[in-house]
């Protein structure tokens, strides 16, 4: 039966692999410059090499948020999240992300179950969406400027430029999809990580690998499916709705999405600017659309080919809208199960007393059973 | 890493001997058209043949490049553009071989006064035509020179209107019949009409340098 709970978030994460690949991938297959089938092949096995490095990262945010310590509570917030994803996305178009929805549908249970909900990091979770498109935007625009330069230095041949952008292409897809995976593996499978079917440890051969392991690569093996199975059309209609950019701006855009997720995901780059007494990032999930808007309005910016407001606008509205969404569905989902499926959402009674900094509150769906 | 460019370096060749072929072309249809007015009958036949075997050339060489381009899937973004600069170029050749080749049909007679005139025109026209060649080697290997070639192309092609300008006037000022004066005219126009030609490819190639360089 446990099992049968982590269809949601395999569901979840085949919608992220199949919308966020485009991202990594969608300029060079939609021109032509790389195949599918070669976007699809990196793209999948990057991406679960990135879902299997990350169990030690963004997850623990995400736990620190909501500890789900029922099946079917996971179950139902993973869900809620997914359809909340389907259907901002749908029906708005905005660039809602994975990661927003999630974070939506915890707060959900801790407010259905009358946890308290951790303010540091829910702020720093918060902090961190209006980082990341800056943040991506300053990386595009000092990265576009350099390789730009650089190029011009190199006095390329057109065609041996065209080689050197596809090869390029592959190299910076990878890399984002293995941020991709490392960072946004804690949206499809973190709410699991309590609940998970699998043993603390599994022997595999000469290998062993803890149960956060093994979970998150079914989690990668699920958005490298995603990728597979119907990003091509996503990617094409993101790469020919991008073609104002140069190649060589849409590269960019991948480089400095790719480096957002991979900052705000990689527990070695954290370790290693804690070791040189740097200050560190949080790890937190981010979204890649929205760090790819930011990217592409960071070239506008040097490139001072002017800036429209409108894809701003719209995501500051995905940050408040995908949210509250997911929260609305997950109250919602959370009061079926455990009303009229009688499933168990939580296992613990209410908690004796919120810890200070934490948002106490009386559980909306009553007492868990 | 030369595997990587091994699909690319013929195709770049291929695309240099284009460039050299219509080079070459406007240099022999200038040495035409001095032989012409020269009276040297046998060297003029030899350039008019060697402009014919240019032009089919630079002709077969396009079409190759247009469909190695195509079939390898190679620069998406600026395919169109390239195929538009090839063709348009082609254009240049082409009207200089149909020059040579009315020379060689109606066979103008040439007052000997204004042969140094022809010759003059001619020459500058061939220099725009030079600098538009090097404009797009610029194109395809140093985007940022492109600009330090095409303004030569349009200072000689201002330079042939303003020759082809006076010595129309200076044909018309003549004591000629006015059908030898119309069709003295005609060959002013057609000469004229290679530095035109390589304006229309300029214009086109300072469009497409912006849109490589944003």
């Amino acid at each position: 039966m446990s099992w049968l709970f982590l269809t949601s978030g395999l569901f979840l994460g085949w919608s992220l692999g199949a919308n966020d690949a485009a991202n990594f991938f969608g300029t060079a297959v939609a021109t032509r410059m790389l195949r599918f089938r070669t976007a699809a092949l990196v793209g999948s096995l990057f991406v679960v090499l990135g879902a299997w490095s990350g169990a030690q990262g963004t997850a623990k945010t995400l736990g620190h948020l909501g500890a789900i310590d029922a099946p079917a509570g996971a179950f139902t917030v993973a869900l809620a999240a997914a359809a909340a994803l389907a259907l901002t996305l749908s029906k708005s178009g905005l660039p809602v992300s994975s990661t927003q929805a999630i974070v939506g549908a915890i707060v959900g249970w801790n407010l259905f179950n009358g946890r308290p909900t951790d303010l540091k990091t829910l702020t720093e979770l918060l902090s961190s969406w209006i980082l990341c498109p800056i943040l991506s935007g300053g990386l595009a625009a000092g990265l576009f400027l350099a390789i730009r330069r650089f190029v011009y230095r190199l006095r390329l041949h057109l065609l041996e430029a065209d080689t050197w952008l596809r090869f390029a292409f592959i190299v910076a897809g990878a890399f984002g999809a293995y941020g991709l995976g490392q960072n946004n593996i804690a949206n499809v499978m973190g709410v699991f990580v309590r609940v998970s079917p699998f043993p603390a440890v599994t022997r595999i051969g000469p290998w062993t690998a803890t149960s956060v392991e093994l979970l998150f690569l079914l989690g990668g093996v699920a958005i490298a499916a995603g990728i597979t199975t119907y990003s091509r059309r996503i990617m094409v209609r993101l790469g020919t709705g991008l073609t104002s950019l140069s190649p060589l701006a849409g590269l960019v855009v991948v480089l400095a999405t790719a480096l957002v997720l991979f900052l705000f995901g990689s527990v070695e780059l954290q370790r290693l600017l804690r070791a040189a007494h740097l200050p560190g990032w949080p790890l937190v999930p981010v979204s890649a659309t929205q760090a790819a808007v930011g990217a592409i309005l960071g070239i506008s910016l040097v490139r001072r080919s002017g800036i429209r407001l409108k894809p701003l606008g719209k995501i500051a509205l995905g940050w408040v809208v995908s949210p509250l969404v997911a929260l609305l569905i997950s109250l919602v989902g959370l009061y079926v199960a455990q009303n009229v499926f009688e499933l168990p959402v939580s296992n613990s009674r209410r908690p004796a007393a919120a810890a200070a900094g934490e948002v106490p509150s009386a559980p909306l769906g009553g007492e868990s059973r | 890493m030369s595997f990587l460019f091994r699909r690319t370096r013929a195709l770049e060749a291929q695309i240099d001997q284009f460039l050299d072929t219509v080079s070459e072309g406007c240099l022999v249809f200038e040495q035409g058209v001095d032989d012409y007015l020269r009276g040297d009958r046998e060297e003029f036949e030899e350039r008019h043949k060697a402009i014919r075997i240019l032009e089919a050339k630079a002709d077969g060489l396009r079409r190759e490049i247009e469909t190695r381009l195509y079939v390898e899937s190679l620069i998406p973004d600026h395919r169109g553009d390239v195929l538009g600069l090839l063709e348009s170029l082609d254009n240049v050749i082409d009207q200089a071989k149909q020059t040579l080749a009315q020379f060689e049909v109606e066979r103008p007679d040439v007052p000997e006064s204004l042969a140094a005139e022809y010759t003059t025109l001619a020459r500058v026209c061939v220099q725009s035509s030079q600098h538009l060649v090097d404009s797009c080697r610029a194109f395809f290997r140093e985007i940022t020179a492109v600009r330090d070639h095409l303004h030569k192309v349009y200072f000689f092609e201002k330079e042939a209107d303003r020759l082809a300008d006076a010595l129309k006037r200076r044909v018309f000022s003549m004591d000629l019949d006015l059908a030898r004066k119309i069709h003295l005219r005609y060959f002013c126009l057609h000469i004229e009409k290679v530095s035109d030609r390589a304006e229309e490819v300029a214009d086109r190639l300072a469009i497409y340098t912006i849109k490589r360089t944003i």
